[in-house]
């Protein structure tokens, strides 16, 4: 027993931490349970503690063709696959450049890779819709991806890198001595050893384009509609059955993403994120 | 390998994210920065899109530095205390819960804790039904918490965990022997995080401080679905210059501004680094 518990009774100390940890959940918890309450709701007026009457008819409404929850939610998978694809196509072969090939510059290139995280971007979101209405890219897919991509890509290549680096180079050595080419060393003794923390990225990456909301508000108009705008479109109009039904569906995949990612996100990996 | 071939290779693997980097970073950064030294019509320059700035929004301004700069505070000491517990607290089974408990809101993106807070949040919300239910609020005088508080609330409920993670992970790496001594000397537990833990972590905690400084600058839909009426965050008059004048100087003008907050927030964290290195 520590010196601290020592002092005052130990039931004091379990009351004390028992009434913490269950604020901490309701703070924690309350605003979720919320949520779910107002998304099983029809009618809800102050000062009612709880809703006066539950049911789903919100649900059919919002999966209902004109609810429009169905294509959104199509929609924002599609350009989350379209990122994740993009994405990691440049940012697997950059993350590998900067683990292992010396390069020209570096310090300047890792500050290339860090400075989109470093600056605010909704100031930036604004210019690339200005230059996509010249390039009539505005409310197409592939502006959104292209914006998605480009935030992405950056916290893809910090982990590439970190997984690549966290490779033993011998192994590299031992195939190459052994006669195998370069690809083939790649192919066969690199890549599958990083893939765990390649699959985390695009996990990441996936995750982000789902849940981004700024850029595709400036770029995707009017004709883009992700999860996250009809979410906000559904909110701002009052409607917060909908609202909350649109948010249910944007917490499922990252809740369920994020507890795939411990799997894959070992701590080796981990620890070299950012070297 | 020789140099000069692994330097093409290098580059020629780097090029193509460096590109789009390249491409939807730097060239819209330069042109926030020229924009907003211009006139909208002629495109001759001009500081009048910072003179309409300050004139329409110096209120918003101090607001957004304000509460972001509370908010980062708030995430701070949240995050020290989680991840203090974590590491030297005393009941096993509590840190196993706290540990369970604190990262949920890191999975919820920014737009999803919006709407969680406006419902949570409002007159009629949980909270106040919450406070109510144990006498701690008079329901007459329950308010909604939907303006300035609710954006900190909103805030610091998001970025927390994720702080409070990289700082437990560190935290997780101090010597357990610099713990013990000082227990050893009779320190009391807070006495060790503050002496000896928290000095050893002090960069991470920066590192993630930034980090969530520079998020809170950027976010759109919390202030807009919160609070968005005047005084409000600079990224709502942003958008606002935009959709409703396509304004594109003043935006940017205000856009500056925000950067500039943010190099405040950047400071604080390379004034830091550099003591450290002259140490």
């Amino acid at each position: 027993m520590s010196v601290a518990l020592r002092r005052m009774p130990p039931w004091t100390a379990i009351v004390t931490r028992a009434v913490v940890l269950a604020v901490l959940a309701f703070v924690i918890f309350g605003p979720l349970l919320n949520l779910v309450l107002w998304a099983f709701t029809e009618r809800w007026y102050f000062p009612h503690k709880l809703p006066q009457q539950f049911g789903v008819s919100y649900w059919f409404k919002v999966f209902s063709p004109r609810g429009g929850a169905i294509t959104s939610l199509l929609t924002s998978i599609w350009i989350a696959v379209l990122t994740v694809v993009l994405a990691l196509a440049v940012a697997v072969p950059a993350g590998y450049a900067l683990a292992r090939l010396r390069l020209p510059l570096r310090w300047l290139i890792l500050l290339l890779f860090l400075l989109p995280q470093a600056v605010p971007n909704l100031p930036i979101y604004v210019n690339i819709a200005r230059i996509f209405y010249t390039l009539t890219l505005n409310g197409t897919i592939l502006g959104v991806v292209l914006v998605h991509a480009s935030h992405g890509l950056v916290l893809a290549v910090w982990i590439a890198s970190a997984a690549f680096a966290a490779i033993d180079v011998s192994l590299e050595e031992a195939a190459r001595n052994m006669g195998a080419s370069p690809w083939r060393t790649f192919t066969s003794v690199t890549l599958p050893l990083a893939l765990p923390g390649l699959i985390a990225s695009a996990i990441f990456v996936f995750l982000e384009s789902l849940d981004e909301f700024t850029g595709t508000f400036f770029v995707g108009v009017p004709d883009v509609t992700t999860l996250p705008l009809l979410m906000f479109n559904a909110s701002n109009g009052g409607n917060y059955q909908i609202a909350s039904i649109t948010a249910l569906l944007l917490l499922v995949p990252s809740i369920a993403f994020m507890l795939l990612v411990e799997r894959f996100l070992k701590a080796d990996v981990l620890s070299m994120v950012g070297k | 390998m020789r140099p000069l071939r692994s330097h093409i290779a290098g580059l020629a693997l780097a090029g193509p994210a460096l590109v789009i980097v390249a491409l939807f970073f730097i060239v819209p950064l330069a042109m926030s920065a020229t924009l907003a030294f211009r006139d909208n019509q002629t495109g001759e320059p001009t500081l009048a899109n910072f003179a309409k700035s300050f004139e329409l929004y110096s209120q918003d301004l101090w607001f957004t530095a304000v509460i972001v700069a509370l908010s980062t505070l708030l995430i701070g000491v949240f995050a020290v205390i989680i991840g203090g517990y974590l590491t030297l607290g005393g009941s096993e089974r509590a840190r196993a819960v706290l540990r369970w408990l604190y990262r949920w809101p890191l999975f919820i993106p920014f737009i999803v804790t919006a709407q969680v807070m406006r419902t949570f949040l409002a007159k009629n919300g949980m909270l106040n039904h919450a406070l109510t239910g144990i006498g701690l609020l008079d329901p007459l005088t329950a308010q909604s918490l939907l303006d300035w508080r609710g954006i900190v609330i909103a805030f610091v409920w998001k970025q927390t965990p994720f702080v409070a993670l990289l700082v437990a992970g560190a935290m997780a790496g101090v010597d357990p022997q610099h713990v013990e001594a000082a227990r050893n000397l009779g320190a009391g537990r807070l006495r060790v995080l503050i002496e000896i833990v928290l000095p050893q972590v002090t960069r991470t905690l920066l590192v993630g401080l930034v980090l969530s400084f520079v998020a809170m600058l950027s976010v759109l839909s919390v202030p807009m679905m919160i609070n968005p009426n005047s005084p409000t965050l600079l990224t709502v008059d942003i958008a606002y210059r935009i959709s409703s004048h396509g304004d594109y100087g003043v935006a940017n003008a205000l856009g500056l501004l925000s950067f500039a907050l943010a190099a405040v927030g950047a400071w604080f964290y390379l004034r830091h680094a550099m003591r450290q290195k002259s140490a």
